[in-house]
């Protein structure tokens, strides 16, 4: 498993339009992804799992990757967050 | 007539009818069911349908209010693709053998009560999203078509609440403007009315009596007055008028330089009284802002403002100006503004008074405090200082040394400034026109303060109502006046405009052009009007 931390920028935190972005983000790759915030988790490929992490902007989230392309999963899972949020 | 108060989530006018929408009943019965199975793939089939209905909102909402308004449609797909959900669901219908209305209807409020329940204005607004798939959801299972909420005519639509669906539905050019008791100034519906240019009104309690009534949305001050009578009906079209009349000019002239046909070019800038104005000044498309009353800050506050809080509102409004010109104009208070803090003695004649620079001038410390704070603020825009009530060449000598001393303390305790911040004076003392050619090569720009210099001139009190039959703004004495500014300061390379309300009188912008003014800093909304003007000079 793979891990990584990352701080919110967006002003908005993850709302919807990224939210959906992230979503289908995470949905083309074969690793399972989960984002904890505190003492929440979720499932990154779960549009309800991701809105119900209510997650702001400065808030730092840690986000999960397991499976066999784990590390080039993760790399494309942070540039997403460093270019959208 | 009844005047209803509610919170307005975009401004506005709409005159019309108002058309109150009655929802399409989406209350379900809970049934027992022998075939679970079938039931979840009722679910299955539904789900898909709705979902292509969505992608159909989808592309009008594209076409209509483009993709970031669109977007909310995606979403909605989503969710209801979303495993939860739709696990949620099947649960439900399988463990309670109940139908597939009834599980999608409980997992909808169940759904839509988690996000209510959150610590987040936003996500709380997200409630009505799920509750809007999920009646979706129950429509198609039940065989109902689409809400059909179109009133026949152009009308003012009152609803309890609109979902963003129904709001995307309705055909536009029936719609004069939202209405509804509930919803969020973050909910689409919201959101969308604004992209739409739809005034729009929340909380607004109404009742069912007024349906097919006339009635006014006035989505500045959020109220809608029902039965208006002819004299306010009268009053909105006028400013209904005025609104229209604004935005065409704005659909003709903005992003467009303030020139004539044969390519004089003059600056042309708003005056602000407080940085909430400053969204106002980028609305009507200003070029900059040509005088910042700094005075409100004082006049704000029980006691002197800080460095620190002068700093951040200058940096603020520099920084929201990106780059363009904001001349800031220090303390003028004295004559009709007083501020209890400033203990300021009681005078005979305040317009002829203890006011404005001789107040600096007089009080240093609070006079660098401002200063300390606009040179910081120099770092983040293109920041210019202006001198107001200027009559002697020793004043701004004075003003020079006390700069001069600030710039040597910030320079000492490390603090970054603009060392080449532009500083002018304001002319509006008939002293400062007649030695207009020694000030021009002490200062970098003049700005005419019309008010002031006119009563100067004519000895006439503004504030004196049976003196204005004969107090004449146009008055030659004045206009020569301005004449001299112009010339002088070109004599010396620099530039002179004009931030009085003078400046603002379109029957008057034609002849400062031939004078040869560089500037005019008006209030935001002549802006345009004045730029109209000079583009179609020759």
């Amino acid at each position: 498993m793979v891990s990584f931390t990352y701080v919110i920028k967006d002003k908005l935190g993850i709302h919807a339009r990224p939210g959906l972005l992230l979503v289908q983000e995470a949905g083309k790759l074969t690793s399972n992804i989960t984002i904890n915030k505190g003492a929440k988790s979720g499932d990154a490929k779960r549009m309800f799992c991701v809105m119900n992490l209510a997650v702001k902007q400065g808030d730092q989230i840690t986000v999960q990757v397991e499976g066999e392309n784990e590390a080039a999963d993760a790399e494309v899972m942070k540039n997403f967050l460093e270019h959208n949020l | 007539m009844r005047v209803l108060e509610g919170k307005s989530v975009f401004s506005g006018i709409a005159i019309g009818k108002i058309s109150i929408q009655q929802k399409a009943d989406t209350s379900v019965k809970r049934t027992k069911v022998e075939d679970p199975e079938a039931e979840i793939a009722r679910v299955q089939e539904a789900k898909d349908k709705a979902v292509a209905q969505l992608q159909k909102l989808y592309d009008k909402a594209l076409q209509e209010v483009g993709e970031s308004g669109a977007a909310i449609f995606e979403v909605h797909q989503m969710m209801l693709d979303d495993e939860d959900y739709l696990d949620s669901i099947d649960n439900i219908i399988r463990t309670e053998n109940v139908n597939a209305e009834y599980a999608v209807a409980t997992t909808g409020d169940n759904f839509a009560d988690m996000f209510a329940q959150m610590d987040d204005d936003y996500m709380k607004a997200r409630a009505a999203d799920v509750k809007d798939i999920s009646d979706r959801l129950v429509r198609v299972l039940s065989g109902h078509d689409e809400g059909d909420m179109d009133a026949a005519e152009p009308s003012i639509i009152v609803a309890e609440d609109l979902a963003p669906s129904e709001t995307v539905q309705m055909d536009k050019s029936k719609v004069l403007a939202f209405v509804t008791r509930k919803g969020s100034s973050n909910s689409h519906t919201a959101i969308l009315a604004r992209t739409m240019n739809i005034p729009a009104l929340i909380n607004i309690e109404y009742d069912e009596s007024m349906d097919g009534k006339m009635a006014v949305v006035d989505g500045k001050n959020g109220s809608l007055i029902v039965d208006p009578d002819a004299d306010t009906l009268k009053k909105y079209q006028d400013q209904k008028d005025e609104e229209l009349r604004q935005r065409a000019m704005l659909k003709e002239l903005k992003g467009k330089t303030t020139e004539t046909k044969s390519g004089h070019k003059i600056h042309l800038y708003a005056n602000i009284g407080s940085t909430g104005d400053v969204a106002s000044v980028l609305a009507n498309d200003a070029e900059g802002i040509g005088l910042f009353r700094s005075e409100f800050i004082y006049l704000e506050k029980d006691n002197y403002p800080t460095e620190e809080e002068q700093f951040q509102i200058y940096k603020a409004v520099a920084q929201n100006m990106a780059g363009k010109k904001v001349i800031i104009r220090t303390l003028d208070i004295g004559a009709d503004k007083q501020i209890d803090y400033f203990d300021m003695a009681h005078e005979e004649n305040p317009a002829m008074g203890y006011r404005a620079i001789r107040i600096c001038l007089d009080r240093p410390e609070v006079f660098k405090t401002q200063l300390r704070a606009l040179f910081r603020a120099s770092m983040y825009g293109n920041i210019s200082i202006m001198y107001p009530m200027i009559i002697s060449v020793t004043e701004v000598k004075q003003i020079k040394a006390i700069v001069a001393e600030v710039k040597k303390e910030l320079t000492e305790q490390g603090v970054p400034f603009k060392d080449d911040v532009e500083q002018g004076v304001m002319i509006e003392t008939p002293a400062a026109v007649m030695i207009s050619d020694i000030l021009a090569k002490e200062v970098d720009f003049f700005s005419i303060g019309t008010n002031d210099l006119t009563q100067y001139t004519l000895a006439i009190d503004r504030q004196n109502a049976k003196l204005d039959n004969i107090y004449d703004s146009h008055h030659e004495a004045v206009l020569r006046m301005i004449q001299m500014v112009i010339d002088n300061a070109h004599k010396e390379g620099i530039w002179a405009g004009i931030c009085g309300e003078l400046g603002a009188d379109t029957t008057m912008t034609e002849r400062f052009v031939q004078m040869g003014i560089d500037e005019l800093s008006v209030s935001p909304t002549f802006v345009l009007p004045v730029r109209k003007i000079v583009r179609e000079m020759e």
